[in-house]
């Protein structure tokens, strides 16, 4: 009788098993294919060199080598770094006052301002650029009426010395609404118990920000700022599509990524830019780990 | 037992999902007995941060209003002499054949097949982690959430080089299946499940003899609607707007999304023989764009609580 319940137990439990697989299948099965499969191509494909004599042949680690010592990739790596360092930390502070400016309740017209700052995240990259790219033109560009108007001459926009910020520009409109709107869920959460007792506190209202509020977002700004870490290293479409409208300012070697397109596309050398694609991710994870770690200490510390 | 699971669920854990309860509790508040005052000097200062996410938006509609000449002989953020909205969007959709709906077309096959796949397994996937503790689930996780991380780009090279040997390029499947995967929807998706659905309720039905599947069709589906909103509204802007993917697998141009399609009409201005066409290209970004704003603004109230029951959580 016991035996008899514990081998229905059992086969309930190895039903279960299968059900919960069952349901988890089919998603792996379509991400085996179109992420762990072209990791392993790309690996593969990064150790080997196809020559014009000799044809296909191993290398072992060459194409790692070649990149440690190529200086367009070191300066396309430079760009993204410069990049990170300075359009991250505007974009979130921006979309963290905007956030807690939201949060205030001392906004007329909170909802209108939550939706229209972040509306321009379902606008596709392309016609961002093209949008900002058309304004920062000189003729029939915003850049452009300036000048005219004033009689001035405004720095070009799409001058190689500025290029860049101009495309930082773009990426914080593009995405400092969704990250206002990923802090903000994280400020709606905080129990009002907290909010009570610093009233009886006494504490003011930029108190409750720094001893509340803050603590509060850290954990969505860790989130916030690895997926900005993440955009960064990838940076690819805007400097791509501006590309046509600057094509002075923005060279093949920009970002890595448009290094590592141009080296598959336009030269044919798959395998060195397997390997350029393969060192950009290894960097991307090991930075976005040290910002997650970062992030979970600061908070252990408190 | 219905109510009592539900509470005893949101007893468990905090309950994202239900915006309204979280508004009322907001407003129940004691500091909202001396409720802050509206303030029109911090109301002006985010209006600066209004005026900036606008302002290109405005130009937009502005100027896809204006004829080439027009363009270049008016002020960009005011109206030519002549409004020629009716004609630039006529001119759109009848550019080289009528190619704009063309694109337009394709973009809802992606979107449809890519972003709707997506989402099902996405739920499919979330569900199962969340609700069946089988050997082998922390590891999908860690797998999982571990390529998030892995540049997308980075992964475009190999998976077009893989795709073009087994013949898939430049065909429709090649934009396709790569969108039917969203580490973030299925991220969403397990935990929204394991807040949505008590496992009481499960449990119960397993002692009445109801299936799985049919449990997940018939109690547990509608409990995840919000959040299979949510996921589908990101997958559809990731499809809709997906660039560098198309970009490197396609180029017959019949088969283009509207970015791409975009894309290429702007580049003819610099093209040997190519005809500029601005008016058409600021017209089209406008057209494109429009169709997502819309389901934004519609969709608001599920999404956004949708999201913020992903984000409290890392």
């Amino acid at each position: 009788m016991a035996s008899d319940a514990r081998r229905r137990g059992n086969w309930y439990r190895r039903r279960r098993l299968l059900v919960g697989w069952g349901f988890v299948s089919p998603f792996l099965a379509v991400f085996a294919l179109v992420f762990l499969a072209p990791i392993a191509y790309a690996l593969y494909l990064s150790l080997f060199r196809d020559r014009l004599v000799g044809g296909n042949s191993f290398v072992g680690l060459d194409n790692y080598r070649q990149a440690m010592a190529d200086p367009h990739f070191w300066s396309a790596l430079g760009r993204v770094s410069l990049f990170l360092a300075v359009q991250v930390p505007v974009m979130l502070a921006l979309a963290l006052l905007a956030a807690l400016a939201l949060d205030s309740g001392r906004l007329h017209g909170a909802g209108f301002f939550r939706i229209a700052i972040f509306l321009p995240y379902a606008v596709p990259a392309v016609v961002a650029t093209l949008m900002w790219g058309f304004m920062y033109g000189s003729r029939f560009g915003l850049v452009g009426n300036l000048d005219d108007a004033l009689g001035i001459s405004l720095p070009d926009p799409l001058s190689p010395e500025l290029v860049l910020a101009s495309i930082g520009n773009i990426v914080t409109w593009e995405f400092v609404g969704y990250n206002m709107l990923i802090i903000y869920s994280a400020l709606r959460v905080v129990p009002a118990s907290l909010y009570e007792a610093a009233e009886l506190d006494g504490a003011g209202p930029v108190r409750v920000v720094t001893a509340i509020k803050l603590p509060a977002v850290r954990g969505a700004l860790v989130v916030a700022t690895v997926f900005s870490v993440i955009g960064s290293f990838q940076l690819f479409n805007e400097p791509a599509i501006l590309q046509s409208l600057a094509p002075n300012a923005i060279t093949t070697y920009f970002t890595p990524n448009t290094y590592a397109y141009s080296l598959s596309f336009s030269g044919r050398q798959h395998n060195y830019s397997a390997a350029v694609a393969i060192v950009m991710g290894l960097v991307t994870i090991v930075i976005a780990y040290l910002v997650q770690l970062r992030g979970l200490r600061t908070e252990g510390s408190r | 037992m219905n109510a009592a699971a539900l509470s005893g669920a949101s007893g468990r854990r905090r309950r994202p999902v239900d915006a309204e309860p979280a508004r009322l509790r907001r407003s129940r508040r004691p500091y909202s007995r001396s409720r802050p005052r509206r303030s029109p000097l911090l109301t002006a200062v985010t209006g600066l941060g209004l005026v900036y996410t606008l302002v290109p938006l405005a130009w937009l509609v502005i100027n896809a209003t204006k004829s080439q000449q027009g363009l270049f002989d008016s002020f960009g953020l005011w109206f030519a002499d002549d409004v020629v909205l009716v004609d630039n969007i006529r001119d759109t959709l009848g550019y080289d054949d009528g190619i704009f709906l063309r694109w337009l077309l394709n973009t809802l096959l992606y979107v449809v097949l890519g972003a709707g796949g997506a989402t099902a397994l996405a739920v499919l996937g979330g569900y199962g982690l969340a609700m069946f503790d089988f050997p082998g689930r922390r590891a999908v996780l860690a797998v999982v959430l571990g390529a998030v991380a892995v540049p997308g780009t980075a992964l475009a090279v190999p998976t077009f080089l893989m795709f073009s040997r087994i013949g898939l390029t430049n065909t429709p499947w090649a934009v396709i299946v790569p969108s039917l995967v969203s580490p973030f929807g299925l991220y969403l998706m397990w935990i929204f499940a394991g807040d949505a659905v008590p496992t009481e309720l499960l449990e119960a039905a397993r002692v009445d003899g109801v299936g799985e599947v049919r449990t997940f069709l018939r109690i547990s589906l509608p409990l995840l609607a919000p959040g299979i909103v949510t996921v589908l509204l990101f997958t559809t802007v990731a499809t809709w707007n997906n660039y560098f993917l198309p970009l490197i697998m396609l180029k017959n141009p019949d088969w283009y999304p509207l970015t791409l399609g975009l894309d290429a009409w702007n580049d003819q201005a610099r093209t040997a023989g190519g005809e500029a066409v601005f008016n058409l290209v600021i017209t089209a970004s406008l057209l494109t764009i429009l169709p997502l704003i819309a389901a934004f603004l519609l969709l608001q109230r599920f999404w956004q609580s949708g999201l913020a029951a992903g984000s409290v959580k890392e």
